[in-house]
């Protein structure tokens, strides 16, 4: 059967024809493609990633809540579900919520699992402040919560100092 | 706003561009990945999504200094063919031509830098030069992510660096990698035990034409994988030594074939010119093959020096949208070989028989310097 690639316009070679939620789908392949796509065994991989996403492994364009129980990010939908089927997130947010997922995905995937290299201009002082004023506030609670009304004036005085810096900061 | 007939009208500089190896390191890319904070990745996002996204970026990409007056389409906007054309280019990836609405290219008039929006990531920006060059490549593409990340709020985290779709890209979310011809260690029969050497020190090697382990042409490409763990320095100084050690084992090897067995390199470079010059019907992988020989030969002193650039930009023109862009039509299979075979000849018709007294080894110290006039 002659003809030409979907993806490209070499000769196709792989003729795949698959039921997809009932209805009968059909894809012509050149080598190259086929290769590139995983569809060597034509029974290990889904006609539907193909046709639907057009970039093979993406999801489809319409994100559908999956079936409940599934953790989901509270930024964009994704659930674990999600993240199993294409091993990709939904927005930046889901690296928070799926925090154990990803450290266990990144095990020997890179040389290493803290960021070492350039930080975008200004975030980093923004990060350590943040970080140093969430431990005040933790170890105000617990000056209040042990009367220890002394350190906890110290402690307020320093947040507040650090507060209206990330105010001058911002009007920057 | 640029054209697509007037960006692709010229070669870019990085194609025919000359610099002291480029014998044997064609060109080196840099590529950043980046996202905006909280807002839903390309692949995830819904086509309305999407369309907002670009709404933000395009703006900001337009607005940087090296984008005077560029080139930028929406992928929608581009016909099957020129999206082709920009894939064969390798100014937008296979994935991003497959997108349409929501998802845009803007590309620097020279062809030097090259950013996709809407790709697998919110921002894809690339910087191309010739020759081995990921320390310039960097510095350009390093410059333009500098100036968006003053206007827009990229997703990254302290421990994972920039975030990115795919955790395989997490930390730097940079991609450096050389265009390598390495005939001289196929020919040799060595190029399984370097590739290998390579793929263990933790890099990629992949052909750059062909299917599987077969490659055409002899061209490769070198890339990193590791992401995330290490500095952008520390990836590019070990890409950069271990591109060079390869390059010269190239080198080596060539010297070597023409040491020991100069009839069969002197018949190879011959055929491909016969061929080359006198074929009226050539298919992609036979043009592929003997233009890379021809490419050697003009390293090894067999013909002019232009003849190296000559073929870079041939590999490039004979590829199948180049062809239908260059007849302004979709062609045949048959029809391409006969108009690739036209186009090879034509550029090849004032190229001299190969000569090899003309041949010279590195180590001959005859050699005049490169002549830099040219580029």
């Amino acid at each position: 059967m002659a003809g030409s690639c979907d993806y490209c316009d070499k000769e196709a070679k792989v003729h795949l024809t698959q039921l997809v939620g009932g209805q009968v789908k059909k894809v012509a392949l050149c080598d190259s493609c086929a290769a590139e796509k995983g569809v060597t065994d034509p029974t290990g991989f889904a006609l539907a990633a193909l046709l639907g996403g057009e970039s093979a492994p993406a999801p489809g364009p319409t994100p559908k809540p999956s079936s409940g129980g599934s953790r989901s990010c509270p930024g964009c939908g994704f659930t674990l579900d999600d993240l199993k089927r294409i091993r990709r997130f939904g927005c930046s947010r889901c690296y928070e919520t799926f925090r154990e997922e990803v450290s266990r995905m990144l095990s020997g995937m890179h040389k290493g699992v803290q960021h070492c290299g350039k930080v975008p201009e200004g975030l980093m002082e923004q990060f350590q402040r943040n970080k140093r004023l969430e431990d005040l506030r933790q170890r105000l609670e617990h000056a209040i919560d042990a009367e220890n009304y002394e350190e906890a004036a110290g402690l307020r005085d320093e947040i507040r100092r650090l507060d209206s810096q990330e105010a001058e900061a911002g009007s920057d | 706003m640029m054209r697509f007939s007037t960006l692709v009208k010229h070669p870019a500089d990085w194609m025919v561009g000359r610099d002291a190896d480029d014998g044997v390191v064609l060109t080196s890319r840099i590529r950043l990945a980046r996202n905006l904070d909280g807002v839903s990745f390309p692949g995830w996002a819904t086509k309305e999504q999407r369309i907002e996204t670009l709404g933000t970026l395009r703006p900001a990409v337009e607005g940087l200094d090296c984008m005077k007056e560029p080139f930028s389409q929406e992928l929608e906007d581009l016909s099957s063919v020129q999206k082709q054309v920009l894939v064969e280019r390798h100014l937008i990836s296979r994935e991003h031509a497959a997108r349409s609405e929501g998802s845009a290219a803007v590309i620097e008039r020279r062809q030097s830098i090259a950013i996709m929006l809407n790709e697998e990531d919110h921002l894809r920006m690339q910087s191309i030069r010739p020759g081995l060059m990921l320390g310039d490549a960097y510095a350009a593409v390093s410059e333009v992510d500098d100036q968006l990340a003053d206007q827009l709020e990229y997703a990254f985290d302290p421990e994972l660096g920039y975030l990115t779709t795919c955790p395989t890209n997490l930390g730097t979310g940079l991609r450096g990698s050389a265009m390598l011809h390495l005939p001289g260690l196929v020919l040799s029969d060595q190029i399984g035990q370097v590739l290998q050497a390579v793929n263990k020190i933790g890099l990629a090697v992949r052909g750059i034409f062909g299917e599987g382990t077969e490659s055409l042409g002899n061209l490769f490409q070198i890339s990193n994988q590791s992401t995330l763990g290490e500095s952008e320095e520390t990836i590019l100084r070990r890409l950069d030594r271990v591109i060079s050690q390869v390059a010269t084992h190239e080198r080596n090897a060539r010297d070597k074939l023409m040491e020991d067995d100069p009839d069969m390199v002197c018949d190879k470079i011959g055929r491909a010119y016969g061929v080359l010059r006198h074929a009226w019907v050539i298919d992609s992988k036979e043009a592929l093959n003997h233009l890379s020989l021809l490419r050697l030969g003009g390293d090894l002193g067999f013909f002019d020096d232009e003849v190296v650039s000559l073929c870079d930009a041939l590999l490039m023109d004979i590829q199948p949208a180049h062809l239908q862009m260059h007849k302004g039509g979709s062609l045949g299979p048959e029809e391409r070989d006969a108009i690739r075979a036209e186009i090879v000849r034509s550029r090849l018709q004032c190229l001299g028989h190969p000569d090899s007294h003309t041949a010279k080894t590195r180590n001959g110290g005859e050699e005049p310097p490169p002549d830099l006039g040219i580029a």
